[in-house]
């Protein structure tokens, strides 16, 4: 007499979650067998047991996406909040896109600056600008790619800018590509697991799943977080840390590694650029590298490079004795980070941090592998680059890299959002890691290809970006389509260039000075994840228009609705127009979405959404056509790029995601020949190209993301594959596809040691077989390259080795140093008591007003997520409001004596920028710390909180931390900044 | 009432045996507290599946939410503090029916199938049956059964018996992320644990064990502990469980005494009205009889 | 209100108020005991069926207790002064077995030692029941209390029902043998003899005669 079983007969539909980069796969149950009398609705989802890395689990917020599917702050209808009302008000799409182009043509036609002051064309429209989604599709990412840049608009960011930027800048600097090195199953490959910097089983559980596996083979796992989170409740050790000392503790374990010499020799001489001598010029004293310019508070980077021979290779002592060398360099400096430093500056118990080294230490070995799981617990620092930087190091000097169960593996936070990085979405980006033309660098075509196509640094490399011209001539012509000629330069002066980078902190700084007009926020809540929240409520105040487009309600469009101390504005004196335009969620739509791994993953439609929501891809089309429709009838300024833009497809109103997923991996424009047999060809006019290897630079090929080739031959979509089958240490190269040309484990070369034979015969990815490489993995490397070739593992850097000295490849230094965060419990720096905070911070004056002291703001504070939650958006799903319903900030239990707080008591949180209320949560997780002499007490604040909920209404947690970011890539300082503490009386 | 299924072991409140002759496998759900990261999948795939949704609650100082069992919740996760010789633990625990070999629920409820116990070891209330009268809820040595405020029946995690009549595993089972919920034959499960106990042990966990109380004839949810020696430090799991004394006394002895007792009663009055007779008072022979008797 | 007395020797022993009383008490006990012991023996289960639905019989039950409890109570301020034990009812407790062939012992006044002793069980029952079924009452109070009160609560609650059912059987037994009793529970009154026979000394004190 059990419970009738509901799915018997209900339509089974495969989709992905769109909350994390776990990418887990999901099964969708709909209302009916999917006859055509039937409406579809989702009445169930669960996880995909088929898929090889959640293996049918879902974590607690992918478990409640029926409710964010059905959550009843969906958008339904194209809404307008008009100047100073306090109301929405339905209104037509017609109305809606009619409005909203008159808006942006008006602004662009007053504001684009065609030609700047040399007479470049630079076609840049700074006053309207375009934040873009984290979780839509790869085929909204680049419709959207296509849709801005043919506007002129460059302040445009994804959450990428606010999440991982630093991730990309220092694996880059470091591997030569910026993602997460290998994969969530091979995590399980590991001896040791390092957990810092994040906290993988409450951000990323089911990826996290893969670590405890590695400890059920018996992995130590240790975490190193300034709280004693969910992560650290399965580890085998958990050591605190004080937020903001990672580049101490990190580099006190180089020191250590290299006192004790637990090094992997061979691999560090054979695989890093140990051995390379450095130019005379660079140097490091008190706590500045050469070349500093405090006038502009920059650094000169000329002589962070390598010493060069006349043919252009850099210098190498195989020996490591020359004084200049890096090892020897890199040694020196990192002598200074003892272990008594480490446990002064950290706060951590010396023991702990001994612990990790030692384990650290034993991964040197050929047959110990250890990884790291980081996510932005160290991009959200000034020093955020460094601190991966870093850990990049240690990982190059244990021999980790390339290593099944090794890496450096950066968890990202979106769905998408390695996608969407991967397409370009920031601000001087363009798809496939191609850098935005720059007016002083670039201002020609042939500029652009010199100065971004870098030569080998040593010979018989690889240099895999000589190969630049091909991917950026193939960009334009899917930009351009038929255009775009050798004779235009295939169209590059249409293309935005920029003068600086317009990321979100320098966005908001124009925006609050009034320079912008304009905010286009497609599937983006900015006032909850931008910091320093009441300053963007202000900044959004000065705009005349806004435009949201976004499945469900978000605070950055109702951000002029007064919720008294919540919201404290004037809703009649903002005179802002918004548009709210409703979108489809994942559940309504096909696409593909890549996940941390850098697997692509494609998902299909399961119901229709609610009202009259449109997919972005529907949505960014009317307002392109409306747009165009105007500079055709009206004229306009600079309006080539527009009129030209390609838009070829079948239904121009709504291009759908196969004929955008097809783009995205190129076709060939005319036969290509093949070189060794001319009367072959490589590839026939209008197929679809099989990778990026047969990309042209002579207009002959279309690509619109040429890391993505491969990912729609002619064979078919093969992200959509699901062969889960087991190719050797979890690999499974046959599920979904991954970027590049569907490698797993990147730099899979330096798995095997110089001669070809992997390190460790347990670990055998690839190998040399004499013929060519190959393996359980799509080997990293020219395939048919013999070892004794001399070609070295990391192929895209021009010196195929990886950098423990990154050159210039970082704005504030070659080496990682510490540097206190911008507000600093201790006001000091004791390593270099002159230079306490990163010389190379981009602060503006406004934000350098609303910094504050320890004195004034005695703890540091730390913003992160909840397991529970995801962001802004499960604050509107039922299942997750439930299962963590209000705002809280967690106290150690020293400091609520000391501020005579008890459990549950409400308090309020300030920083020199506003303040929060929430509920106490006293708890023995949280340690006062011992740090240079002085007590230090850190508090915990949980950020999903806001007023478009249906759990109980709270603060944004961003009104505390300031508007300054990580040096390199402006990814604000949420991690550690400074707050004061106090119990609410009588409430 | 739907068809009482042949997979049944034991019916609350029906005193003939079930049909015996079918045995099918006896499953059970194995949850390693040492790989439990208390995420709170379980909990929302539960309420996912079964269709509940308790109301949004506060935040009251724990990570706890919803705070406690209820028609609405049936499995929470319990989050506990404990710091032991400097080292601190953070012990959490999905509570949640335990679905004991004796089930002190089926053992009190009054009401024919209300309770059932399926051969598998599932133990499933069908609130069709439920008269509202909380004896489960005192039955239960686990504190685990909730009366809905809303129809006044008695409600509780049933091991998603409508996923495993088909052949798949609880929801929480399948959603859990790092393994720390597993599903599977009794017998399997009891392997999986010694596993995990002696990994455990060769990580210093020197008491870690297996928690499949005797005392209620074994459970089907059972329990990887690092402190077996302790399960109270898990927020509360009772050490030794067994159906307490008073529930047993009333449900057990009490009955054959009772049955005793009142047939006495009408026996005795029966046997003594056919043999003695009446006892009438008769006004004249009465008045003789005073008479006598006060001579 | 004047009752009429018949041609016969009667002699008023409950008033109306008196009798309804009683029969206020019997009948919810009646309703008590087939709910209750529905509940107590799975066999009788299908006796909930009176109520209409088991789940009607579980939420009527405590109310008709709480009834019968109400009433009894008047009861009991009624009477508890005629059930103070005395030396003759000791006697008749002694001699009991004399008494259940029928013959009178000792100086009886309104109520023998076996009357007074039920009107006792009665009220320790029916004070049992009604502390431990407001205990394990729900959802009223049941929650207030912690479970291993409650699960004391039912075993007390059912002991001492099949205690007081047992008690009644005899009560009504009895009633049943003693001819002329039910009249008094009936029509208020009993005969001359009747009163003379079981009661003498109520007799006497309510008559004046020295019987």
């Amino acid at each position: 007499e059990v419970r009738q079983f509901k799915l018997a007969r209900a339509k089974e539909i495969r989709n992905t979650c769109p909350y994390c980069s776990v990418g887990c796969g999901l099964l969708m149950y709909s209302l009916g067998d999917g006859a055509k009398n039937a409406k579809a609705e989702i009445v169930h989802i669960e996880g995909d047991p088929d898929h090889p890395v959640s293996r049918g689990s879902l974590c607690p917020k992918g478990a409640g996406l029926l409710d964010f599917v059905h959550s009843p702050n969906r958008l339904k209808y194209p809404e307008v909040r008009e100047a100073g009302s306090s109301e929405w008000k339905r209104i037509s799409w017609h109305e809606a896109v009619e409005r909203i182009a008159r808006h942006m043509k008006g602004d662009r036609d007053a504001n684009i600056v065609v030609k700047n002051d040399q007479g470049v064309t630079v076609n840049r429209w700074v006053s309207t600008a375009m934040l873009t989604a984290s979780a839509s599709s790869n085929e909204t990412g680049i419709l959207t790619q296509k849709f801005m840049r043919s506007l002129g608009i460059v302040g445009t960011d994804a959450q990428a800018r606010v999440c991982h930027g630093p991730t990309v800048s220092a694996l880059a600097a470091t591997f030569g590509r910026g993602a997460m090195t290998n994969t969530w199953v091979d995590i399980s490959n590991a001896d040791f697991i390092l957990v810092m910097g994040g906290n993988p089983a409450e951000a990323h559980p089911v990826g996290f799943k893969w670590a405890i596996e590695a400890k059920k083979k018996g992995a130590r796992i240790v975490v190193v977080d300034p709280r004693f989170n969910r992560s650290a409740a399965v580890a085998d050790e958990y050591v605190p840390i004080r937020a903001g000392s990672d580049i101490v503790f990190l580099g006190g374990i180089i020191n250590w590694l290299i006192a004790n010499d637990k090094i992997q020799w061979e691999y560090v001489k054979a695989f890093t650029n140990a051995s390379y001598i450095v130019d005379e010029g660079f140097g490091f004293e008190d706590g500045l590298f050469s070349g500093f310019d405090p006038a502009k508070g920059q650094y000169d980077k000329k002589s962070w490079n390598y010493a060069f021979d006349e043919a252009g290779n850099a210098r190498t002592d195989p020996t490591l004795q020359h004084p200049r060398c890096v090892w020897n360099l890199m040694k020196a400096h990192y002598a200074r980070y003892t272990p008594d430093v480490v446990a002064d500056l950290t706060g951590s118990p010396k023991d702990g941090f001994l612990t990790v080294c030692r384990y650290l230490g034993e991964t040197s070995a050929r047959d110990r592998v250890g990884t790291i799981l980081y996510a932005l617990g160290w991009t959200q620092h000034t020093v955020g680059a460094q601190n991966i930087r870093t850990m990049a190091m240690i990982q190059l000097l244990l021999g980790n890299i390339g290593m099944p169960g090794g890496g450096v593996n950066a968890l990202r936070g979106h769905s998408n959002i390695q996608g969407l990085s991967d397409l370009g979405l920031l601000s001087t980006s363009l798809p496939g890691y191609l850098t935005l033309p720059n007016e002083k660098a670039h201002p020609t075509f042939a500029d652009y290809v010199a100065r971004t196509t870098p030569k080998a640094q040593q010979p018989g490399q690889l240099n895999f970006w000589s190969n630049t011209p091909k991917f950026f001539v193939s960009l334009l012509k899917w930009f351009w389509g038929d255009a775009a000629t050798r004779d235009n330069d295939w169209g590059y002066d249409w293309l935005p260039k920029w003068d600086k980078m317009y990321d979100v902190l320098q966005v908001m700084d124009l925006m609050h000075n009034g320079k912008v007009n304009g905010l286009i926020v497609q599937g983006f809540n900015p006032l909850t994840s931008f910091p320093d929240a009441r300053k963007t409520a202000a900044c959004f105040s000065k705009l005349k228009y806004m435009v949201v487009i976004d499945p469900i309600a978000t605070e950055t469009a109702s951000f002029w609705r007064n919720h008294g101390e919540i919201n404290d504005v004037d809703t009649a004196g903002i005179k802002t127009e918004v548009f709210r335009l409703p979108s489809t969620c994942f559940a309504e739509e096909d696409g593909a979405i890549v996940n941390s791994a850098r697997w692509l993953q494609w998902h299909y439609k399961g119901a229709n959404p609610p009202g009259e929501a449109k997919t972005d891809q529907e949505i960014i089309a009317e307002l392109f056509l409306a747009l165009r429709a105007l500079y055709q009838t009206e004229g306009g300024k600079a309006p080539e790029p527009v009129l030209n833009l390609s838009w070829p497809y079948k239904n121009p109103h709504e291009p759908t995601p196969e004929e955008l997923a097809k783009e995205l991996n190129g076709r060939a424009l005319a036969d290509i020949p093949d070189p060794k047999d001319p009367t072959k060809f490589l590839s026939r006019k209008g197929e679809q190209l099989p990778g990026f290897a047969l990309l042209q630079d002579d207009g002959s090929t279309m690509s619109a993301c040429w890391i993505f080739a491969g990912c729609w031959t002619q064979a078919g979509n093969q992200m959509a594959r699901r062969d889960n089958s087991d190719s050797g240490l979890g690999n499974t190269p046959g599920w979904a596809w991954a970027w590049p040309a569907n490698r797993r484990i990147i730099y899979n070369r330096a798995s095997c040691d110089p001669a070809g034979k992997p390190w460790d015969p347990k670990r055998a990815l690839i190998a040399w077989n004499g013929e060519r490489w190959a393996g359980a993995d799509v080997p990293d490397f020219k395939i048919d390259a013999a070892p004794s070739s001399g070609m070295n593992p990391f192929i895209m850097n021009p010196e195929g080795v990886g950098r423990l000295f990154a050159t210039d490849k970082l704005v504030d230094g070659p080496f990682p140093e510490h540097y206190e965060p911008m507000e600093s419990p201790l006001g000091t720096n004791p390593l270099h008591p002159k230079v306490i905070t990163s010389p190379a911070v981009r602060i503006f004056p406004a934000d350098k007003a609303r910094l504050g002291t320890h004195d004034q703001f005695p703890y540091v504070g730390t913003t992160y997520r909840l397991t529970e939650h995801f962001q802004f958006w499960t604050k509107s799903v039922a299942l997750n409001a439930i299962a963590q319903p209000e705002q809280f900030v967690e106290i150690g239990e020293t400091l609520a004596v000391e501020k005579g707080i008890r459990t549950g008591d409400t308090v309020k949180v300030s920083s020199k920028r506003g303040f929060i209320k929430a509920k106490a949560v006293v708890t023995k997780r949280v340690k006062a710390l011992k740090v240079n002499g002085k007590t230090v007490h850190q508090i915990g604040i949980p950020l999903h909180w806001g007023w478009e909920t249906v759990a109980r209404k709270g603060y944004l947690s961003n009104t505390l931390p300031p508007a300054v970011g990580d040096c390199n890539t402006q990814t604000p300082e949420y991690k550690a900044f400074l707050v004061n503490v106090e119990k609410i009386v009588g409430a | 009432m739907t068809v009482p299924s042949l997979d049944i072991q034991r019916r609350s409140a029906s005193p003939t045996a079930s049909p015996e002759a079918r045995n099918p496998a006896e499953i059970a759900q194995l949850i390693d507290v040492s790989v439990c990261i208390g995420c709170k999948a379980c909990q929302v795939a539960c309420s996912e599946w079964n269709e509940l949704r308790a109301d949004v609650g506060t935040c009251v100082g724990v990570y706890d939410n919803p705070t406690d069992l209820s028609s609405q919740a049936w499995t929470v996760m319990r989050f506990a503090e404990v710091e032991e010789n400097g080292k601190l633990e953070w012990l959490i625990r999905k509570d949640g029916c335990m679905h004991c070999a004796d089930p002190g629920c089926l053992k009190a409820c009054p009401s024919p199938g209300a309770i059932v116990q399926h051969k598998n070891g599932i133990v499933d209330y069908n609130q069709e049956n439920c008269i509202g009268c909380g004896y489960c809820v005192s039955g239960c040595p686990f504190n685990v059964p909730r009366l809905s405020p809303t129809d006044g029946k008695a409600y509780k995690c049933n091991m998603c018996s409508d996923r495993v009549a088909v052949g798949l595993e609880p929801a929480c089972v399948k959603t859990c992320p790092t393994g720390a919920i597993q599903f599977g034959s009794k017998e399997d499960m009891k392997e999986v644990a010694a596993t995990r106990i002696a990994d455990l042990q060769s990580r210093g966990y020197t008491n870690a064990g297996l928690y499949d109380p005797p005392g209620v004839g074994g459970t089907h949810t059972m329990y990887v502990l690092h402190h077996a020696d302790k399960p109270e430090q898990y927020s509360g799991l009772p050490n030794d469980p067994s159906i307490s004394m008073a529930v047993g006394l009333w449900k057990g002895a009490l009955k054959p005494f009772a049955t005793v007792g009142l047939a006495a009663a009408g026996l005795f009055g029966f046997f003594h009205y056919i043999t003695v007779g009446p006892n009438r008072a008769d006004d004249e022979s009465h008045e003789d009889a005073r008479e006598e008797d006060r001579s | 209100m004047k009752e009429k007395l018949p041609q016969e020797k009667l002699i008023r022993r409950y008033s109306a108020a008196e009798r309804i009383n009683h029969w206020v008490v019997a009948v919810c006990f009646v309703l008590l005991a087939i709910s209750g012991l529905a509940f107590f023996y799975p066999a009788f289960f299908w006796l909930t069926g009176v109520f209409g639905t088991p789940e009607l019989a579980r939420i009527v039950h405590p109310f008709v207790g709480v009834v019968m409890f109400v009433a009894f109570a008047r009861q009991f301020f009624r009477y508890w002064h005629h059930n103070l034990l005395n030396r003759e009812d000791v006697k008749w407790m002694v001699a009991v077995k004399e008494v259940m062939k029928g013959n009178e012992v000792g100086d009886i006044g309104r109520y023998n030692g076996g009357q007074k002793a039920m009107f006792w069980v009665m009220v320790l029952c029916m004070a049992a029941l009604l502390g431990s079924g407001i205990i394990a009452w729900r959802p009223y109070f049941a929650a207030s209390f912690p479970i291993p009160v409650i699960r004391i609560a039912l075993l007390v609650h059912a002991t001492s029902a099949v205690v007081l059912i047992a008690s009644i059987i005899v009560h009504v037994y009895a009633a049943l043998w003693v001819q002329g009793t039910i009249r008094a529970m009936v029509e208020g009154v009993v005969t001359h003899a009747w009163a003379k026979k079981h009661h003498p000394r109520w007799y006497r004190e309510t008559t004046g005669k020295k019987a």
